[in-house]
């Protein structure tokens, strides 16, 4: 009898959690997967007519190359935030306890400015004649300004710069947690430093690193602004040709289609993460 | 002892401004189980970290098997640990954790099987290769440690504290396995621990550890009854330690005035001139009382007295405000809480400790 009041009483505490998950993420969900099956009105808005069309389009080689290409650029980021994140991150939970903090202020710091002014900070260094260009001039390594600002470089610079933090932390909590005893018994069993990494180091913050691949990989598919502002035209993403579509063509049946590939496909790898890690918790979020 | 496996010499120690290891030097026979006693902070574990090549020593040199090894790094060394926390690869079963060391070598298959299987069966867990260690009881990933460390057959083993996080009852019937193991491997075990009980029921030989230094090496037996310091009486067997003025010595025999009272002692080969100061240790049991005011005795009232393990713990004080701990089995004594009494012993129980050694 108690037992079962008490489940009551926690039923009505978790109730605004439920009704928020409802009205603020359940709802609008529903409402993008039937606004994807819709018809686009020949004016503004849209019919109740179903269809499939807005699926079918997709199918265009116009709008699967830019999947595509969405895809590339978002792997290559999550490759260069890897390779720059996990050792980062790894020799971050090594530091003293002054260090570490020392080290996360500085890693919260930029997210305390907007990060459409910290890309447009990425403009002035890149442009023509910009800070980078005339540092390398002036040092003599290039002769010609480099044009960078518009290229895809740009592009996958933005990325890396603003996911980073994301790769940092996730293994930074993963590699804080690792007992590092553990590494001195694999060295003690007769592990080189390297064999000692890799059977033991490694395995045990693969955790951080796929929550982290996770936490990079989804965002950059999306991440539509950076692509605008480095970017230029040049380089167009799924996210970016969402809110065309949304915004400017007034197309919410294909933006919503679009969208529903797009999630279903992010769906896809948090399942592979989950079974590779046997976790649901994707490290570092919290 | 025999052929000698392991040897420190001078080893010293800093970490920043504190002096961990002062010269510490042992020299450790093959096959010997030598304990290194002493309290958190005295430098023990610093010294097996030493031995494992996971730390370098400031000064000094570590040789084994006649090699210096100094600055060899720990995968170099014919030694392996057992970690206070036993440090077992969670992601790994307990028979991929065991062939570990079999598999970096690159041994064969068959071969890494069948010694995983022998390790097993040496620690008594066989039918436990595939478990996870998160699977397993305190006591069985204690066993998995050691089985892990010993697959290799190491020239020297060391263990540190590892019965530490194991109850009472299954830290004794652990003590006896592992005296046992090491008899049959015929590995010399260098055991840490700050239990004195442990360390003298396990150890041929044991190295009471103080502030950095060996304070004595000997076995159980010479540890327990000639303690060389009142550190090492206090610290094997808790025993009372006394200081008083020597007044005659007669037939290696000595009387001293402690604490406004009469104290014997034997001397133990020491030489003692009638007024030089002495510091005596006596063992709690072998305190007694008398009610003889001419015997040789030394004053004392009761303050307290507690049954605790089948033994009558009595806490006395003396005239000079120093306490004294006596203790008898049974609880039938006749002495009052409040009462005046004499404490005395014999001769032969009291030990002369703290002796500059002039010759």
């Amino acid at each position: 009898m108690r037992a079962r009041k008490r489940r009551g009483g926690v039923w009505v505490t978790l109730l605004p959690l439920y009704l928020f998950t409802l009205v603020f993420v359940a709802g609008p969900l529903v409402y993008m997967l039937v606004l994807s099956f819709q018809t686009r009105a020949e004016v503004w808005g849209v019919v109740n007519e179903f269809t499939l069309s807005n699926y079918a389009n997709i199918f265009q080689p116009v709008y699967l190359n830019t999947f595509l290409e969405s895809f590339k650029l978002a792997l290559t980021s999550t490759v260069l935030i890897c390779a720059i994140g996990y050792p980062f991150g790894y020799f971050m939970a090594k530091l003293s306890p002054v260090w570490k903090g020392r080290v996360m202020l500085l890693l919260m710091i930029p997210f305390w400015t907007s990060s459409l002014i910290r890309l447009y900070g990425w403009i002035i260094i890149f442009r023509a004649n910009g800070t980078l260009d005339k540092l390398l001039m002036g040092v003599g390594l290039t002769e010609a300004p480099l044009k960078l600002l518009y290229t895809y470089p740009a592009v996958v610079v933005g990325m890396v710069y603003a996911l980073l933090q994301f790769m940092i932390l996730a293994v930074y909590s993963s590699a804080e947690k690792l007992d590092w005893s553990l590494v001195e018994a694999a060295r003690d069993l007769g592990a080189t430093p390297i064999r000692a990494f890799l059977t033991v180091t490694l395995p045990l913050t693969l955790p951080g690193l796929l929550s982290g691949v996770i936490l990079t990989f989804i965002p950059s598919m999306g991440l539509f602004f950076i692509a605008d502002i480095l970017g230029g035209n040049k380089v167009v993403l799924v996210g970016s040709l969402i809110q065309d579509q949304l915004m400017k063509a007034h197309n919410w049946p294909f933006a919503a289609a679009l969208s529903v590939v797009l999630m279903a496909l992010t769906s896809l790898m948090i399942s592979l993460y989950k079974r590779v890690t046997h976790t649901t918790e994707l490290e570092g979020l919290l | 002892m025999g052929e000698t496996i392991l040897e420190l010499q001078g080893i010293a120690k800093h970490f920043g401004e504190t002096d961990v290891l002062n010269g510490v030097s042992i020299a450790i026979g093959k096959g010997e189980f030598i304990t290194l006693l002493g309290p958190s902070g005295c430098g023990k574990t610093t010294t097996l970290r030493i031995i494992a090549g996971l730390e370098t020593p400031d000064e000094g040199r570590v040789l084994l098997n006649g090699k210096d090894v100094t600055d060899a790094e720990p995968n170099q060394r014919d030694v392996n640990t057992v970690f206070q926390n036993y440090a077992l690869f969670p992601h790994m079963t307990v028979a991929a954790n065991i062939g570990y060391s079999l598999r970096l070598k690159k041994k064969p298959k068959e071969e890494i099987k069948k010694a995983v299987e022998d390790a097993l069966a040496l620690v008594q867990l066989t039918g436990y290769d595939k478990r996870m260690p998160a699977e397993l009881s305190g006591g069985q990933r204690q066993r998995v440690a050691i089985a892990r460390a010993v697959v290799n057959r190491p020239s020297v083993l060391l263990l540190d504290e590892p019965l530490g996080a194991l109850d009472l009852q299954l830290r004794r019937q652990m003590q006896l396995e592992l005296k046992a193991l090491q008899k049959r491997l015929g590995i010399t075990f260098v055991y840490i621990t700050h239990d004195q009980e442990e360390a003298l029921n396990m150890s041929d030989r044991i190295a009471v550890m103080r502030d950095g230094r060996f304070e004595q090496v000997g076995t159980p037996a010479e540890v327990y009854d000639s303690p060389r310091t009142s550190y090492v009486a206090r610290f094997v067997g808790t025993a009372n330690v006394l200081s008083g003025t020597v007044r005659a010595v007669k037939d290696d025999v000595l009387s001293a005035e402690c604490a406004g009272g009469c104290a014997g002692a034997l001397c133990r080969g020491y030489a003692f001139a009638p007024g030089t100061p002495v510091t005596l240790a006596v063992r709690s049991e072998h305190v007694e009382f008398t009610r003889d005011p001419d015997a040789c005795g030394i004053p004392a009232v009761i303050q307290e007295k507690t049954f605790a393990g089948g033994m009558l713990r009595i806490a006395l004080t003396l005239a000079d405000g120093a306490s004294l701990i006596a203790s008898r089995h049974g609880i039938d004594l006749d002495v009052q809480t409040g009462e005046a009494v004499r404490v005395t012993w014999r001769p032969e129980n009291a030990m002369p400790v703290d002796v500059e050694e002039t010759a």
